[in-house]
C-alpha cells in the first residue's frame, strides 16, 4: 500500500467527473471515450468534428497540465512488448464498442446515473481485469 | 463551432484529470487490478470522485430543458442486459488487465509522447473498426 494516493486520485477523478458534467451541460452527451472515439470510424455527416475535437483535447491534456506547472507521475509500463500492446489494444477496441462503453462511459457516467447496464458492464470489466492480472502475475508469472 | 471548441476544452480537462489521477500510469492501474499482490486501491477513488461529481452535476444540468449548445440531452435509455454488454465488458477488462490501459488514458499518453502506446492505440482503432464490420455482417445476416 506504499503507493496509495487517494487524494490525487480523488482530485483527478473529480476533474474527469467535471468534464463529464460539462459535456452533458453544454453538448447533452455522455463523455464516454470509446463511444466518442469509436464514432469517428464511421463518420456521420456533421457529427465527427466535435468527436475529433474531444479526442485531440484528450491528447493535448497532459502537455497543457505540464505547461501549467503540473508534475508528472513516474510512469511505467510493466507490459510494453508490441505483441502484447497490439493484442490488448484490439481487445479493448472491440470489447468497449461491443459492450457500449469503457471506464468513462460506463464506469463514471453510467455508474453516476445508476444505469443498470453500466453497473453490469463495470462489474464485468472489473472482474475480468482482476482475473487477467491475477493469471498474468500469479499463475503465469508466479 | 462552439460545440467543437467546447469539446476540445472538455477533452483537455479530461486529459488533465487522467494525468493527475495517474490513470496514464499503467503500473498504477495494474497494481489496482492486482488484488492478490501489493494492492493499491487508489483508482477506486478516481471512479468514486468521477461518479460522485457526475451524479451531482448531471442532476443540476438536467434542470435545464436542453443543453446550452445542443438541441437535446442524449442519455442512454436501454435497461436490458444482453450478451453483448457482458461479453464486451468482459473482453475490455481482459485487454485492460494485460496492458493497464483503457481508451482515455491510451489517447492521453500519446500527448505524453509515450511510444509504448502507439501500437496499443493503432490496434484499438483497428478494434473499433472490426466492431463496425462485425456489426454490419451481423445486421445483414438477420
Amino acid at each position: 500500500m506504499e503507493n496509495f494516493t487517494p487524494l490525487s486520485a480523488f482530485i483527478g477523478g473529480s476533474l474527469i467527473g467535471l468534464s463529464a458534467v460539462l459535456m452533458m451541460l453544454l453538448n447533452g452527451r455522455i463523455a464516454g471515450v470509446s463511444g466518442i472515439a469509436g464514432g469517428l470510424i464511421v463518420p456521420f455527416a456533421g457529427d465527427w468534428p466535435w468527436r475529433l475535437a474531444f479526442v485531440l483535447g484528450l491528447v493535448a491534456g497532459p502537455p497543457v497540465y505540464l505547461a501549467l506547472g503540473g508534475q508528472l507521475p513516474d510512469i511505467q509500463f510493466p507490459v510494453s512488448s508490441p505483441l502484447a500492446m497490439i493484442a490488448a489494444g484490439l481487445i479493448v477496441g472491440f470489447g468497449t464498442r461491443l459492450g457500449g462503453g469503457c471506464t468513462s462511459g460506463h464506469g463514471v457516467c453510467g455508474v453516476s446515473r445508476l444505469s443498470v447496464r453500466s453497473l453490469v458492464a463495470t462489474g464485468a470489466f472489473m472482474f475480468t481485469g482482476f482475473a487477467t492480472v491475477y493469471v498474468m502475475r500469479h499463475v503465469m508469472g508466479g | 463551432m462552439q460545440r467543437i471548441i467546447s469539446s476540445f476544452a472538455i477533452g483537455i480537462l479530461f486529459g488533465i484529470g487522467l494525468t493527475i489521477a495517474q490513470m496514464v500510469n499503467p503500473a498504477k492501474v495494474l497494481s489496482f487490478l492486482d488484488l492478490a499482490g501489493n494492492w493499491d486501491p487508489s483508482l477506486a477513488f478516481v471512479m468514486g470522485g468521477g461518479a460522485g461529481v457526475a451524479a451531482i452535476g448531471y442532476r443540476l444540468a438536467w434542470r435545464r430543458p436542453k443543453p446550452m449548445l445542443a438541441d437535446m440531452f442524449q442519455i442512454p435509455t436501454r435497461t436490458d442486459i444482453d450478451a453483448r454488454l457482458i461479453i464486451g465488458g468482459g473482453l475490455f477488462g481482459i485487454g485492460w488487465g494485460i496492458a493497464g490501459l483503457c481508451p482515455g488514458p491510451a489517447l492521453a499518453s500519446l500527448g505524453l509522447g509515450r511510444s509504448e502506446v502507439v501500437f496499443f492505440v493503432l490496434a484499438m482503432t483497428a478494434g473499433f473498426a472490426l466492431y463496425e464490420v462485425y456489426n454490419r455482417v451481423l445486421m445483414k445476416s438477420q
